[in-house]
């Protein structure tokens, strides 16, 4: 039996792994798959997490967010496709025709 | 604790190690004659055409992601369908509400041309 | 399940509704019956407007096991919402055909953005928090991006999808916290739990940062609002419009109802860090807003710095007292907002006449010659802003700081003051450019657009002398919050 505290100090790092990612990769398509593996970092939190207070909505919840996701990846790769026409790139670097 | 993992751990190590011994006996043993045409890619036979990194048409992304967004509703069905009789006619009318917004998704995707390869 | 239980959720119902009857009936429709469909999403709005408005004089009522709940604070915030949908359509029907970016999805997303903003301000359960914040969102991202294929847009799209993204990535981690912390995702069980002494404090308090985090994000406060300049400077102004009122009074919403009900045990935590944000957001925003000459850039920054003066209603939740004030204070703001924002926005959107040129606070020299009431009009918004009489603006900023000092912050109330002083110079930069200087604007003249301008202008003057009746609305719209 493998305590709840591991599954919690995985979703943790795998959290800080996206955000660090989201922060730091400069191309738009690795920056989407951080924000996801920071939105299952969340899924698995929360099935830690309905063990520890045995009931069932952490685990519904899971559902929400993979629900969700799937959508955001409907508009985000849309977007990206659509950047990627116009510039035959991603890099949010040379996204900067708006300044102030 | 940890002991519970002995039985996978001994899973990986043989299968890795059964997959290792397969590719060192046979590039020991295995007799070696290179031909021009043995080194290429392999392509189901054919002689291959261009680099292999082609650019896919964009039509397979809009597949894929059409494929994501009907797919996923399958996770709201497959607990309903297990609790289904438990459920009755209220679980019923409740999926039966879940899909009117799905078949308006879908009757949108049909006529704007979503579906249509050519 | 009951009758009450659709009847809670009838007026967000009957919007998403229609929203997909509108989506189908742009398929069949043709082509020239297009503007037809800015006139129906109009008929929706103003048709759950009326539901929304007949159901305000019923009691309190949770719905679906306590998952949403109507209340006086859903009511005044349905009302808000439905307004800004109204003024949405009102402000992007021409605007759009000027655009060329008149496609048929244009109205069924706005109007299922204003069904999330709706479902947000009755949520009662973290799932629908999450959920009405994504599907506020969704259209929101996709209508930033919807003058496709000028960069520009496409780029605001963009921006504003990842920096979304990643916020709602901090609320979801929020909520699962929160969840842990407490055993459950219903904010009525969470505050039961703390009450009970059963909650994991130092967890709660994990989860409500990162809520904060997220709902920072959407509400664009300092220091998560690096997107809103680009984005609200990239989208088609229509669309700016919209997202500056609708999403902002969304997130305030949320912030509302999860921080002022549901974490009341962590006010002691909270409420300094909550100060500190205010008047960071405040200065920040108002001190780099003096530096613009874009005018949709110089707008963006009022609206992070309007962002701030909201988040003050935060700061006195220790005393008791203060807290209801300050969040009725926050409903009474946010309407004054809107109203002001709506109208800056519709006559900035008036004024632009070539799309790829943004639009400079110079271009405003000589609009008193050539359209007095526009100048007017924009005066009004721009002392509401300010917070100067006689305007809603002034109204709401007083009632804000009373409720600060009530909670014994002066310090912030003087920030808040000392910044509105700041903000005087670049709001009323533009009404001395429209009076003072020589110019020659062009102006389109459009019905729908001028009435949306004339309608914010004349109740931010006219309800601003006698506000008593909307202070009663807000006052008692939190009163079953707490």
């Amino acid at each position: 039996m493998v305590p709840v505290s591991y599954y919690l100090v995985l979703s943790a790092i795998l959290f800080s792994l996206g955000a660090l990612g989201v922060l730091i990769r400069r191309n738009s398509l690795v920056i989407f798959m951080s924000i996801e593996l920071m939105l299952n970092a969340a899924n698995l939190a929360f099935v830690a997490f309905t063990r520890v207070h045995e009931t069932f909505s952490g685990q519904i919840f899971v559902f929400f967010v993979m629900a969700v996701a799937a959508a955001e990846v409907a508009v985000g790769l849309a977007l990206i496709v659509a950047i990627y026409r116009s510039r035959q790139s991603v890099d949010i670097d040379q996204l900067s025709s708006l300044k102030g | 604790m940890l002991l519970e993992y002995a039985a996978i751990a001994t899973m990986i190590l043989v299968t890795a190690l059964v997959a290792v011994i397969a590719v060192v006996l046979g590039s020991l043993f295995g007799p070696k004659r290179p031909h021009a045409r043995k080194l290429l890619p392999y392509e189901s036979g054919m002689t291959p055409i261009g680099p292999g990194t082609r650019r896919v048409p964009v039509r397979f992304y809009l597949i894929a992601v059409l494929f994501i967004l009907f797919d996923i509703e399958i996770i709201f069905f497959l607990p309903w369908a297990i609790a289904f009789r438990e459920l009755g006619w209220y679980g019923f009318w409740a999926m039966v509400v879940f899909n009117i917004p799905i078949l308006i998704g879908f009757i949108y995707e049909w006529k704007k041309g979503g579906l249509e390869w050519e | 399940m009951t009758i009450t239980d659709f009847s809670v959720i009838l007026p967000v119902t009957l919007l998403t509704a229609w929203a997909s009857i509108l989506l189908l009936a742009e398929l069949f429709l043709p082509r020239a019956q297009r503007p037809f469909l800015a006139l129906l999403a109009a008929l929706g709005l103003a048709l759950t407007l009326g539901i929304s408005l007949a159901q305000s004089a019923q009691e309190f009522a949770p719905g679906f096991g306590g998952m949403v709940v109507r209340d006086g604070f859903s009511n005044f915030l349905n009302v808000l919402f439905l307004l800004t949908g109204l003024f949405g359509v009102a402000l992007s029907y021409r605007y759009n055909q000027r655009a060329q970016i008149e496609r048929g999805e244009y109205y069924p997303l706005l109007l299922f953005s204003v069904a999330g903003m709706m479902l947000m301000g009755q949520a009662a359960d973290l799932i629908v928090v999450f959920l009405a914040l994504e599907l506020l969102s969704f259209p929101l991202y996709i209508l930033s991006a919807f003058a496709y294929p000028r960069p520009q847009s496409e780029e605001a799209g963009l921006k504003y999808f990842l920096l979304g993204a990643f916020a709602s990535g901090f609320v979801v981690y929020g909520i699962a916290l929160t969840f842990g912390a407490s055993g459950s995702t219903d904010l009525a069980r969470i505050v039961a739990s703390v009450a009970a002494g059963s909650a994991n404090l130092p967890l709660l308090t994990a989860g409500a940062g990162l809520l904060l985090v997220g709902f920072g994000f959407k509400v664009a406060a300092v220091p998560f609002h690096m997107w809103t300049p680009d984005v609200y400077q990239g989208a088609p102004t229509s669309v700016t419009a919209f997202m500056a009122a609708g999403a902002k009074t969304a997130g305030f919403a949320a912030l509302l109802r999860v921080f002022g009900a549901a974490f009341p045990a962590l006010a002691a935590d909270l409420s300094p860090l909550m100060a500190i944000l205010a008047a960071v957001t405040m200065l920040f925003g108002n001190l780099i807003a003096v530096a613009q000459t874009d005018m949709k850039r110089m707008l963006a920054y009022s609206s992070i710095a309007q962002a701030g003066y909201l988040l003050m209603a935060f700061a006195p939740f220790e005393i008791e007292a203060a807290r209801t004030m300050a969040v009725a204070g926050a409903l009474f703001y946010l309407l004054a907002y809107t109203l002001a924002s709506f109208g800056s926005w519709g006559v900035v959107i008036a004024l632009e006449k070539d799309l790829d040129r943004h639009l400079s606070i110079g271009d405003f020299a000589g609009l008193a010659r050539r359209s007095p009431w526009l100048a007017a009009a924009m005066t009004v918004f721009m002392l509401s802003l300010t917070g100067l009489p006689p305007t809603l603006g002034l109204v709401g900023k007083i009632y804000l700081f009373r409720a600060v000092i009530e909670g014994g912050m002066v310090w912030l109330a003087v920030i808040g003051a000392l910044t509105s002083v700041v903000s005087a110079f670049y709001y009323l930069r533009i009404v001395v450019n429209m009076f003072m200087r020589e110019g020659e604007p062009a102006v389109e003249r459009e019905w729908w657009l001028e009435f949306a301008i004339g309608a914010a202008a004349v109740v931010t003057v006219v309800v601003s002398l006698w506000p008593f009746p909307l202070f009663e609305w807000a006052e008692w719209a939190v009163m079953k919050l707490f």
